[in-house]
């Protein structure tokens, strides 16, 4: 930021007050660039979603509006944006307006430090993980507030069930990431990436089986504190109508929906950083990339793609497992994932201690637990097979089929549909 | 120990179902979708889709009906009204009125069950949406006509229109408002 700020001043021969003023209005266009990119991931989300529903419930989705039916949630956006925005007479009016904020706010300032690629980051910070990790607890805030504020008994129990679950999953995701940052031995996003490599052995994924394992902890632990299925007690639309948003209508509601999507975004970027080397690519190192706009824009794609699919994963998830009851959800966190936590961390200090990095066993253990990992891939794979054959159905990867061919036009279809008429009657009636 | 070894246990069987259950969904993913995407996207209409036993909205062939009015009789809900007058001049029984209240049929095929020259029957047609649930009222006859003979045992039975052209009639005719034959507000 800094150096293209000194970078326009120098070439303008700016000086003194212009040049802070140059520096404040860039910042603000980066933060709306920001803030436009993730509108956009999580706009897009939706459509995913819905479409990833739909293919799982062996439905079709939507796929009317624009091709393909990739304009759908800006049709969605515009509808909620015309609604009327209601304020309940009975709530606390004040608090109720500002809570969708804080988790807009939350969860949109959090992209601030997401490395969508080598140069492409707003903001560096040297205590990025940290920052991540505190800047998304004003979520809890929000949703703790608009539940109070609703005054509504739903939306309470919503807001503190909400409370309770991002709280006690905060720590098996911290301590998750504590064993990255103490492989890395650095705070800073971009670092973390530089320390890891291109190709999957070089990932923190498989650097040992301890952060294999670390990786699931902490994603499990970040869909929990997303408030996404299974563990989506907060919204929980069969026991408590929609939980802390029940009362919310409007854009105050988009909002709400805005962040639990662009959440889900940034706990895969998180999980990209960390486990699966960020934008590096295979066989190019650091230096040389930073030396090519083509090797950049090569970077950024790879990342994307990885975010996509820890999306997928997650939308995936939800449309897989029934939630959890609040014991089981409390017995999840503090009977496995934090002991499991806690033996990760334990581990790999251990590990770092005993087995010297880029010695000969170091490297073997990471291509054992990649080898592991891609063991584990094939057989799911087995098993996918094994359940499309089991009921004797075939293979389709036509994934953005739509049906039959035809367009959505009323005229259209009341002409074809007379077509139809008549040549039934002709063909029956003589 | 024992509980230990529960303990690890229960991880080993979460991790092994949660697994097989995502596998069974994006099995799923794999797959055609079983929709079809009704009604503009379908290959043909979706009437010619249906099974051939499916029951749609009823029609009576008024060239075979003897008036006995058994399936006005049979019917639980008293949705098929028959008016059956006696024509002073030619001793004939006068067929006056047939009129179907599709609005509240509710397709159990009692009525065409009972009917002894098979002249009620259910064809496939099911699209009849309509701005006024009056005009779901389907009146088959246009002007009183003498109803038909039942056919001697020996007699070959009386040839009827294929099924579902008279209703597609006046179903064709549902569409133009206003129209006196497809009943009106009674
Ligand atoms: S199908 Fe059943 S409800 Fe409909 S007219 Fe016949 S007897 Fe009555
Ligand atoms: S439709 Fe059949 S049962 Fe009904 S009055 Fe006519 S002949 Fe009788």
């Amino acid at each position: 930021m800094e150096t293209l700020s000194n970078y326009i001043a120098d070439y303008l021969e700016l000086s003194g007050l212009a040049r802070e003023i140059l520096y404040a209005v860039l910042i603000v266009a980066v933060a709306a660039g920001v803030f436009m990119v993730a509108l956009t991931i999580s706009g897009l989300l939706t459509l995913a979603e819905r479409r990833v529903a739909g293919r799982i419930q062996s439905r079709v989705g939507p796929n009317r509006v624009g091709p393909l039916g990739l304009l759908q949630w800006l049709a969605d956006g515009l509808k909620l944006i015309m609604k009327e925005d209601l304020v309940p007479a009975a709530a606390d009016g004040p608090l109720f307006r500002l809570a969708p904020y804080l988790v807009i706010v939350g969860v949109f300032a959090a992209f601030v430090s997401v490395p969508f690629g080598q140069l492409l980051i707003a903001a560096d910070l040297n205590v990025g993980v940290i920052y991540l990790l505190a800047i998304t607890s004003l979520v809890t805030v929000g949703v703790l507030m608009s539940g109070w504020a609703s005054n509504n008994k739903w939306s309470l129990l919503g807001g503190i069930r909400a409370a309770a679950q991002i709280v006690s999953y905060e720590v098996p995701a911290v301590l998750a990431v504590l064993s990255v940052v103490l492989l890395s031995g650095t705070l800073s996003m971009q670092g973390i990436i530089a320390a890891q490599g291109g190709w999957p052995w070089h990932w923190y994924l498989f650097h040992n089986p301890f952060t294999f394992l670390a990786f699931f902890l902490y994603f499990t632990a970040a869909v929990a504190e997303g408030n996404r299925t299974p563990f989506d007690l907060p919204e929980a639309e069969s026991e408590l109508v929609s939980g802390y948003n029940t009362e919310y209508s409007g854009m105050r509601f988009a909002g709400f929906f805005l962040g639990e999507f662009a959440n889900i975004y940034l706990m895969s970027a998180i999980a990209t950083t960390l486990f699966f080397g960020g934008w590096q690519i295979p066989g190019v190192t650091p230096e040389q990339q930073a030396t090519s706009w083509g090797l950049q824009l090569v970077g950024l794609l790879i990342f994307v793609a990885k975010a996509s699919i820890g999306c997928f994963v997650v939308i995936w998830l939800r449309w897989t497992f029934p939630r959890l009851r609040v014991d089981q959800l409390m017995s999840v966190c503090y009977r496995y994932l934090v002991p499991l936590s806690l033996l990760c961390l334990a581990a790999n200090a251990v590990y770092m201690l005993l087995i010297p990095a880029g010695s000969m066993i170091d490297r073997i253990i990471h291509y054992g637990t990649a080898a592991f990992g891609g063991l584990v891939g094939l057989i799911f794979l087995w098993r996918v097979f094994h359940h499309i054959r089991s009921v004797g159905d075939r293979l389709d990867l036509n994934v953005l089929a739509r049906g039959q061919k035809g367009r959505f036009d009323p005229r259209i279809q009341a002409r074809r549909y007379g077509k139809f008429r008549k040549k039934r009657y002709s063909k029956e009636t003589g | 120990m024992g509980s230990f070894s529960e303990y690890l246990a229960n991880i080993g069987r979460s991790i092994v179902t949660l697994g097989d259950g995502l596998a069974v969904t994006f099995s799923y993913l794999l797959r055609k979708p079983f929709t079809i995407q009704y009604p503009d996207r379908t290959e043909k209409p979706v009437v010619a889709m249906l099974p051939e036993r499916s029951r749609g909205i009823l029609e009576i062939d008024i060239n075979v009906c003897t008036g006995c009015s058994i399936c006005a009789k049979q019917c639980p809900i008293d949705c098929i009204h028959i008016e059956v007058v006696k024509d002073e001049e030619t001793k004939q029984r006068v067929l006056k009125r047939f009129d179907i209240d599709v609005a509240k049929c509710m397709f159990c095929g009692l009525c065409v069950e009972a009917c002894p020259v098979s002249g009620l029957r259910h064809t496939h047609e099911f699209e009849g949406s309509m701005s006024d649930v009056h005009r779901l009222m389907l009146s088959f006859v246009d002007k009183p006509q003498p109803v038909a003979k039942p056919a001697k045992k020996d007699e070959p039975a009386p040839e009827t229109k294929p099924v579902g052209s008279i209703v597609r009639k006046l179903l064709a005719d549902w569409w133009k408002p206003a129209n006196p034959t497809s009943g009106g507000p009674r």
